[in-house]
């Protein structure tokens, strides 16, 4: 049992929906201080059952807050939802904000366990140690905005699947307090496999915090220095425009990936910026629980009052990658996700790889409604597609047309203009993410330092240090954002202000990097090695579009994989990429599922 | 690796940090510039931390000098007040021995280290994702301890509390100091219509900045508009090597390819927006930031806050002093500085640097930032020797 109540409840729900049973569980001080909370915990609890197919009924779905959750630390609204992924089969963990981590902890719970499966559809209600699980039969089939609308009710905040989940999309969804998207792997499936449509939660206690006076200091400095950050804070920066602000940016550095990854440059650009964004719909800010930089936005002109804007990687691959030049149809594409609970970068990547495959020279027209046939499985393509990209790219024998990492579709920088991006794709434990280590930040945002985007140089290192990095930032739970500002150090000080545990930025980092092994380890459990991690052939056969000054040449693959053998050497794996029992046990993970 | 150790070795010595900088990267292996006996040591602190880079050297004079001062006289921490240190270093752990344990159990938490055994004094850094930020960190900690070493001279002599050790370092460090350039180079001629001449002249004058020394390599910003563009160096670009890191930034948003932009982008577009203006130019001159930290007002209710909370209508000649800090908070110098530069040819920023403004090109605004920085260091030994 926990010793010091700060910062952590200490407690665990236990759901199990086969029995109905509703239980708390009380781990040891260790486990917390060897895994903090939000992804390290979830994978803590994943960890024993991992090598079940995903929709086996003893693989558990978790959803975990940690320590800074609910206190004064900007940004750590966020939490964790994890399990095993039915588009990829690797672990499935998806970072998620709006305000279901904070009334969790509110609530007294560090994070829920759910096993077993309903026979019939249930959601899960949580009002502190109330704890009901109620049929939702009249909600199942019901999109998200309708779901949201019957239960959302002041700051209670409401997780809920919509019909793509229901309708078995593998890259399915949750939506939480509306705005918010656990987006990736396809965890809205691992939902519906339960039968549980949503979850709802209120909560009433507040976090309990060690000292006061020094969260508030390391508050301060965190605060002084997002303010001193253009990125965020300034006139064009995440907090101005939105994420879209890089769109600009990713297109004048010849990243932006174009007709699924044929090209580097999209033409139109400049007409389907953020700016031109903010000029039609005036959005408005919003953002996560606890966050000043508030870089959601939500529009406001007649016809998208409410309406989610979208993000970066949703304008990118709903005009560019798809060649589409009409914004009004990315915003009637991306609302249509949210309501149907779709990952919006599989979605337009798969449909990407559908056009090549088919040849299809214009999908405006056939846009939405292809979005419907996926998310409401009511055609015979929709459902193939709805598979995701690489599967649909299979059954046709071209699977080169997936731009996708072990089946998780790519968003929306192009690799080949960033060289640490390539090793960050391949490696990434869920498949083809950006945000595991997220080189975007020294490759083209320029934080902490630059770094050359064009070579592999020195990028082992530095992507195995960021990954160790963005692990304990999920555990934490921060937002990856804002250490395009702030740095561990200020947050180590936050960590150990809330709970008291004495923590420099380097004993994090070493947390953070048996959290992350342990992704790895589990991934090897299930078969993953070396010829996974591995990018699309297009990216070494195929250039990209030079221009601007800038020669966008296909990856040289030899340096490619003597940068992953690099990498495998430095994060302790075996020359096929595989974990091994030495440095698990150097790092206190059990090697022996006991 | 071995280019970008190199590559930082060599900017320590021509910045005259170091004369014989030790600098290591290390990727799967690690790449040391020379050969060193405490490379051993270093090893150690290396397989210590989820780091890439090291580097350690002895200071080069002043900073020598300074160093075996300070680390005499806050022989646990070194707290600067300068922006530079208020923003990344927080402040300056000192230790005694060159081992591995209490250099670790320091860089864990910090950025930097000082080890000052016997007479040798070492500075220590390190960087996550390159050399660079090794450099970037030793070259802050030598900055802020120049400004505290002077500061701290200037506020014990109008206390009347300089201890003779105090003065022979002072002495010493003082007869260490480059003399004050009296000429300023000629740079392109203004006003500039296309972009070709803007970058090249923002190039130029960024240079010529820096070998100056009126802004450590790294810090600083510059800009020139054209109409309803603004050409601005990146955040974190180093002003003497500004070729492909120029933003063009219109001001009316209609992009945000500036998101890379340096953190000041909003207070150079309100002094543009408010004046007649078309070059600015942003350094770190020293004296200019010790004199801005030297008020005479002892009990003052916003000391402590100075850099933020000053309401003083202070001076230094035709200069005035503001607070604010760096980017877009609410206490930003986004707010103060802009309605402070009207009608002036430069501002201070509180602890923190210099800008100047020019009509036509870099020449003026060159011109106006040395000869603030030399106003500055005449008046900080005038004032030294009144009290
Ligand atoms: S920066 Fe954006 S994503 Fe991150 S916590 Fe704030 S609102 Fe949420
Ligand atoms: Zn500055």
């Amino acid at each position: 049992m926990l010793t010091s109540p700060n910062g952590w409840t200490g407690k665990i729900l236990h759901i199990d929906l086969d029995t109905a049973s509703i239980d708390a569980l009380r781990p040891e001080t260790e486990v917390y201080h060897k895994y903090i909370g939000g992804k390290g915990l979830a994978g803590y609890y994943l960890r024993p059952k991992v090598t079940l197919s995903w929709n086996h009924p003893r693989m558990p779905l978790l959803i975990f807050t940690g320590p800074l959750v609910g206190t004064a630390a900007p940004t750590s609204g966020r939490s964790t939802i994890m399990s095993r992924s039915p588009l990829t089969g690797t672990i499935a963990d998806t970072s998620v904000g709006g305000r279901i981590g904070f009334q969790l902890k509110r609530a007294g719970w560090d994070g829920i366990v759910i096993t077993g499966q309903s026979e019939t559809p249930c959601g899960i209600e949580i009002d502190d140690d109330k704890v009901r699980i109620v049929d939702a039969g009249e909600l199942w089939g019901k999109d998200t905005a309708t779901v949201f609308s019957l239960l959302a009710d002041g700051g209670r905040s409401v997780a809920t699947i919509g019909p793509a989940a229901e309708n078995g999309v593998c890259f399915a969804a949750v939506m939480v307090d509306k705005h918010h998207v656990a987006g990736r792997t396809g965890i809205g499936l691992c939902f519906a496999a339960k039968k549980l449509k949503y979850l709802s939660v209120q909560g009433s206690s507040k976090v309990r915090i060690h000292d006061r006076k020094k969260l508030y200091a390391a508050r301060e400095e965190i605060l002084r220095l997002t303010a001193a950050s253009p990125i965020l804070m300034g006139q064009h920066g995440f907090s101005c425009f939105g994420t879209g602000s890089i769109y600009d940016l990713m297109d004048s550095r010849r990243m932006m990936p174009t007709d699924n990854f044929r090209k580097t440059h999209f033409d139109r650009a400049s007409e389907l910026n953020a700016h031109a964004y903010k000029k039609r719909y005036d959005p408005g800010k919003h953002g996560c629980m606890g966050c000043h930089i508030r870089c959601k936005k939500i529009g406001r002109s007649a016809g998208y009052v409410g309406s989610s804007m979208p993000e970066f990687e949703t304008m990118s691959h709903f005009t560019a990658l798809i060649d589409n030049t009409d914004m009004d149809l990315v915003m009637q594409a991306n609302t249509l996700c949210n309501h149907y609970g779709m990952d919006t970068i599989s979605a337009a990547a798969t449909l990407a790889c559908y056009k090549e495959i088919s040849g299809t020279k214009d999908l405006s027209g056939r846009l939405i409604p292809l979005l419907e046939e996926i998310g409401q499985g009511s055609t015979e393509l929709g459902r193939q597609l709805g598979k995701g990209s690489f599967h649909y790219a299979s059954s046709h024998n071209q699977q080169t047309a997936s731009m996708s990492v072990k089946g998780l579709e790519l968003p929306a920088y192009d690799p080949r203009g960033a060289y640490g991006m390539s090793l960050a794709y391949a490696l990434a434990t869920r498949g083809g993410c950006h945000l595991r280590a997220y080189p975007v930040s020294h490759e083209i945002l320029r934080k902490p330092v630059a770094t050359d985007r064009f070579t592999f140089s020195g990028k082992a290192r530095i992507i195995k240090i960021a990954e160790d990095q963005n692990a304990i930032v999920d555990s934490l739970t921060a937002c990856k954002f804002i250490f395009l500002g702030a740095g561990l150090e200020e947050y180590a000080g936050a960590f150990s202000a809330v709970t008291g545990v004495a923590a420099t930025a380097q004993d994090l980092l070493k947390v953070g990097e048996r959290i992350y092994y342990l992704e790895r380890l589990m991934n090897s459990l299930n078969g993953f090695e070396a010829k996974d991690d591995d990018l699309p052939g297009r990216f070494f056969t195929e250039a990209g579009t030079s221009g601007n000054g800038i020669e966008v040449r296909p990856l040289d693959r030899e340096a490619f994989l003597e940068a992953r053998s690099r990498y495998y050497r430095i994060r302790g794996l075996d020359e096929d990429g595989r974990a091994t029992k030495e440095k698990s046990k150097e790092l206190g993970l059990a090697w022996n599922n006991s | 690796m071995e280019q970008l150790v190199k590559k930082y070795a060599g900017k320590l010595i021509s910045a005259g940090l170091a004369e014989n900088p030790l600098v290591c990267g290390l990727d799967d292996e690690v790449v040391w510039n020379r050969p060193d006996d405490d490379i051993p040591i270093l090893e150690q602190v290396l397989g210590g931390m989820n780091i890439n880079s090291l580097i350690c050297v002895e200071p080069a004079e002043p900073y020598l000098t300074i160093f075996r001062f300070l680390t005499s006289r806050y022989p646990e921490t070194i707290t600067p007040g300068d922006c530079e240190t208020r923003t990344f270093l927080h402040d300056v752990p000192v230790i005694r021995d060159f081992a591995s344990a209490s250099i670790l159990t320091h860089l864990r938490e910090r950025k930097s280290v000082v080890v000052a055994s016997d007479n040798n004094i070492r500075l220590i850094t390190f960087g996550g994702v390159s050399p660079e930020q090794a450099f970037v960190s030793l070259s802050s900690v030598c900055f802020s301890a120049f400004v505290l070493f002077f500061a701290d001279y200037l506020a014990d002599c109008r206390q009347g509390t300089i201890t003779k050790e105090q003065q022979r370092a002072f002495d010493k460090a003082v007869a260490e100091l480059e003399p004050p350039h009296r000429t300023t180079p000629v740079l392109a001629t203004g006003p500039f219509n296309s972009e070709q001449q803007v970058y090249q002249a923002i190039i130029e004058a960024g240079r010529f900045t820096v070998d100056y020394g009126l802004v450590d390599s790294y810090f600083g910003n510059i800009s020139y508009r054209i109409s309803q563009t603004i050409y601005i160096s990146q955040t974190g670009s180093s002003l003497d090597a500004l070729v492909g890191c120029i933003d063009p930034c219109p001001m009316d948003d209609s992009s945000c390819a500036g998101i890379t932009a340096s953190s000041e982008l909003v207070a150079h577009d309100e002094i543009y927006k408010n004046t007649d203006n078309r070059a600015i130019l942003h350094g770190h001159p020293k004296f200019a930031v010790i004199l801005s930290m030297d008020c005479s007002d002892f009990d003052c209710i916003n000391r402590g806050q100075c850099h933020i909370k000053c309401t003083g209508k202070r001076l230094i000649k035709d200069i005035p002093i503001v607070p604010g800090e760096v980017g877009t908070g609410p206490t930003g110098l986004c707010h103060t500085l802009p309605p402070a530069i009207q009608n002036k040819r430069g501002v201070i920023v509180w602890g923190h640097g210099l800008f100047t403004v020019a009509r036509k090109d870099f020449n003026e605004a060159f011109k106006h930032l040395l000869e603030i920085e030399n106003m500055c260091r005449e008046e900080y030994f005038a004032r030294a020797r009144r009290c």
